[in-house]
């Protein structure tokens, strides 16, 4: 059961052509789940499909489609940081949303003008979001508390708090919206003309994503911090006989969780809507778990899958066109994700098989092989 | 044990129920075949009552749905009463001793039909008259004709308790007696083994510099009880101190203590002079302890990582694994290369997983990894169990070699052969106190065995 989970949350290697198999298959089957349910509905899938792509492929949805994926990549890392050290952080969420709140009411306030506004916002998301993850964190080391559980209750504390602020503290009244005091012109995010052939900018934090998906990687993969943690989700038991400290271990993960998180909300607030209100976008923090499912924690992964989760989002509303409910487009995604890990399952079973077979091979043919390379 | 009560499949043989050939593929079948087991360990809920536990998974149910808790109460009382084990059904778990959960866990195979019973160590957590108060409930057992398989370490009470006597070492069958005709000291020389290995002419390499001393140490469990009580040895380099035992009274505790993964009140822990006990089991091991754990699959390996990575772990903070904060792939490499090479582990190369390589070969490649890097004490637990021969002698042979080198070690093991070659200094363990200490040039097996299993103490 738990080496399941180890390949549910992509603790277990893949490698070569298997690591690409394995969602290749998995999107196919969801396509031919989702044409299933097309038919029973009785829409043409192929329609449906082509609508989707034609969509897709125009310049400006693809702008579109960046733009959201850059905020489902980030909370996918949010996540992964966690899910490879078997800390389920189901808190991104609120860690996101309260963090973009105390980040706009401290921005919209402008106590320092232009680009430092831009920093400080980033700086207070980041901490906010780091410090609400380390509750969650302290509460599992000290106290017991499962992340699962404390997480999650932490999430609707952050939902009120963040009402609590924003009506008593930061809130303005425009129109009928109450939301944070607008963010300066000055701080604004550039965005950048990254897709020709549509005014719609790319949003600046596309940067911010790709840098974060780099460092993900190399920390993890390339620093004592980052075997530490691997080893300690691996098995906790060789970590502690390792000299891991694994409740520091948890803390610091958590925390590290957290403050990524707390950047989630940030494409948004200093690049699109310039105020935390009631149209802010929620359950953000949700959207990445399912996109570190479907990447398999890999940023290279989780990169495809947010852009494929964006895309399915953005051009869902398409569908109605074609009187296809825009939720076909859940299905599907819901689909993709079960997908995945039912193939990346059987992938990995067939690749222990294989690769138990090709140990057992070696060994067994002959022993003369390091001899002869011994004389050579 | 695990195949009679259908948790692991054979991989030859055949079982006969009354005669019957049968084959089980789930603890269900054994469980229909009328084999109930006793674990170790009690299964049992502490906040439900004695009977929910008892029916719990083979519920009596009344119109399909409903529990029917007066049949399961009336039932469980019959079977109390017949086999005078004094159950009562409406007890918390939690309130209850240790002797009375165990006459719920015998209750809970009774009730669901099984006519043949495997208890595992029934006796390792009771107290002396807990345990004859089992025995006269095993005995009334039997006279209602039951079968009883009952697995001990510990020679008085199996001969006090059963009708007949089957020794079984390193898996095979090597005797089968009544206890009427055995002495305690035979049964032990049966248990151990009569043959010493071949008397080994070697030089004594110990030195009079202590690698590793440790004065009044002692562990205690979560509810206050000591499993390690008092213990107190010097290791000096170049000496191999044994620690012989029969497994479960302490050993485990001891070494965890040792290596800083367990809290323990010691009077002092040095090593090389310097006072370690404060010391992070992090800084124990950068300090020089290596550690071969008795479970390589739980402690000693990341089964489902690549050996490379494998060699780094408990390593993390010295070359040639890292370089600062960034792990050196190169040399981490390199060096795995090397241990692959010297430690002689089959495999097609570095990048495999360590799940994929066989027990000796992952225990090669663990004793490698700890022999890096200088160390002044290796901690050896169990370091051959469960490997091939071949692997065996050359763990043996590498452990020699460090210990000619000035290595002092720690060696805890259940395998007398292994203990009696190697060790310099033996020491026996009972009951978390060393009760024995004994010159492992001129012991026999029975006086080791009798002292290891409390039959004769004081050798």
């Amino acid at each position: 059961m738990n080496g399941f989970v180890d390949r549910l949350l992509g603790r277990v290697r893949l490698g070569g052509w298997l690591a690409v198999a394995a969602p290749v298959i998995a999107v196919a089957f969801a396509v031919l789940i989702t044409s299933v349910v097309l038919l029973i509905a009785g829409s043409d899938p192929v329609e449906a499909f082509t609508t989707l792509a034609d969509y897709g492929t125009q310049p400006r949805s693809m702008a579109m489609i960046l733009n959201t994926g850059v905020m489902y990549y980030i909370s996918a890392l949010a996540v992964a940081v966690g899910f490879r050290m078997n800390l389920f952080n189901i808190g991104v969420d609120g860690q996101y949303r309260l963090a973009a709140v105390v980040a706009a009411g401290l921005g919209g306030a402008a106590v320092v003008p232009g680009v430092l506004n831009i920093v400080l916002v980033v700086v207070v998301a980041v901490i906010v979001g780091a410090l609400w993850a380390a509750i969650a964190g302290l509460l599992r080391v000290y106290r017991g508390v499962s992340e699962v559980i404390s997480t999650i209750m932490l999430n609707a504390i952050a939902t009120g708090l963040g009402s609590w602020l924003v009506s008593e503290h930061f809130g303005v009244l425009t129109g009928n919206d109450l939301g944070t005091r607008p963010i300066p012109d000055d701080a604004h995010m550039p965005g950048i003309p990254l897709i020709a052939g549509t005014p719609v900018l790319v949003n600046g934090f596309i940067v911010v994503a790709v840098v974060l998906g780099v460092a993900y990687w190399v920390v993890l993969n390339r620093t004592r911090f980052g075997f530490e943690l691997r080893a300690t989700g691996k098995s906790e038991s060789a970590a502690v006989a390792s000299g891991v400290s694994v409740k520091k271990m948890i803390v610091v993960t958590m925390v590290m969780s957290g403050a990524v998180a707390g950047l989630i909300g940030m494409p948004e607030l200093l690049g699109a809507s310039y105020k935390y209100s009631n149209n802010f976008p929620a359950g953000l923090g949700f959207t990445g778990i399912a996109i570190a499912l479907l990447g398999r924690n890999n940023p290279v992964g989780m990169a495809v899958g947010a852009l494929l989760w964006s895309f399915l989002d953005n051009s869902s509303n398409q569908l109605q066109l074609l009187d296809i409910s825009k939720e076909i487009v859940q299905i599907m995604q819901g689909v993709v994700v079960l997908s995945v890990i039912i193939a990346y399952e059987l992938v990995h079973r067939y690749r222990i098989v294989a690769e138990q077979r090709r140990v057992s091979r070696e060994l067994a043919a002959p022993q003369e092989a390091p001899k002869a390379g011994a004389a050579a | 044990m695990k195949i009679l009560y259908g948790m692991q499949r054979p991989d030859e043989g055949e079982i006969r129920v009354n005669g019957s050939p049968v084959g089980f593929h789930t603890p269900a079948d054994a469980i229909s075949a009328g084999i109930g087991m006793v674990h170790q360990h009690f299964m049992l809920a502490d906040n439900l009552t004695v009977l929910e536990n008892v029916v719990l998974g083979s519920e009596p149910r009344r119109g399909g749905l409903a529990l029917d808790f007066a049949a399961a109460r009336k039932k469980i009382k019959e079977i109390s009463d017949a086999y005078g084990l004094g159950v009562r059904p409406d007890a918390q778990v939690e309130d209850l001793g240790v002797g009375d959960r165990q006459r719920v866990e015998i209750l809970k195979v009774l009730y669901r039909g099984a006519r043949i019973l495997i208890l595992d160590e029934p006796t390792a957590v009771l107290v002396p008259h807990e345990v004859d108060e089992l025995f006269d409930n095993l005995r009334g057992l039997v006279r209602e004709g039951l079968t009883i398989l009952f697995i001990s370490h510990k020679l008085d009470e199996v001969l006090r308790v059963a009708d007949e006597i089957t020794v079984i070492r390193r898996g095979t069958t090597v005797a089968t007696v009544n206890p009427k005709d055995v002495t305690s000291r035979k049964l032990a020389e049966l248990m151990v083994g009569s043959e010493l290995p071949s008397p080994e002419t070697r030089e004594s390499t110990v030195t009079d510099v202590v690698a590793l001393s440790v004065r009044d140490l002692t562990v205690r469990t979560g509810d206050g009880r000591p499993v390690v009580e008092n213990v107190s040895f010097d290791i000096h380099r170049g000496e191999v101190l044994g620690i012989a035992g029969v497994e479960g009274n302490g050993q485990a505790e001891l070494v965890e203590a040792i290596m800083g993964m367990r809290p323990c009140e010691a009077g002092a822990l040095t090593l090389g002079g310097a006072d370690i006990s404060q010391w992070s089991t992090l800084r124990r091991r950068a300090g020089g302890i290596g550690y071969i754990p008795e479970d390589r699959h739980r402690h000693g390996l990341l089964l489902e990582s690549p050996l490379w990575e494998n060699r780094i772990l408990g390593h993390q903070t010295r070359r040639p694994n890292v370089r600062g904060p960034w792990i050196d792939r190169a040399g981490a490499r390199a060096d795995t290369r090397r241990i692959v090479e010297e430690y002689d582990v089959r495999t097609p190369g570095i990048d495999v997983d360590a799940a994929t390589l066989s027990g000796g070969n992952q225990q090669k490649l663990i004793v490698g990894r700890e022999m890096s890097g200088d160390p002044v004490l290796l901690i050896a637990s169990h370091p051959t169990r469960g490997v091939d021969i071949g692997a065996q002698a050359a763990i043996w042979d590498h452990l020699r070699t460090a210990r000619a080198a000035g290595l002092a070690v720690l060696l805890i093991s259940a395998d007398l052969d292994e203990l009696i070659g190697l060790s310099d200094t033996l020491k026996v363990i009972l009951r978390g106190r060393i009760v024995a200490d004994v010159d492992p040039a001129n012991v026999t097996p029975e006086q080791l065995g009798s002292a290891m299993t409390g039959a004769g103490e004081g050798v």
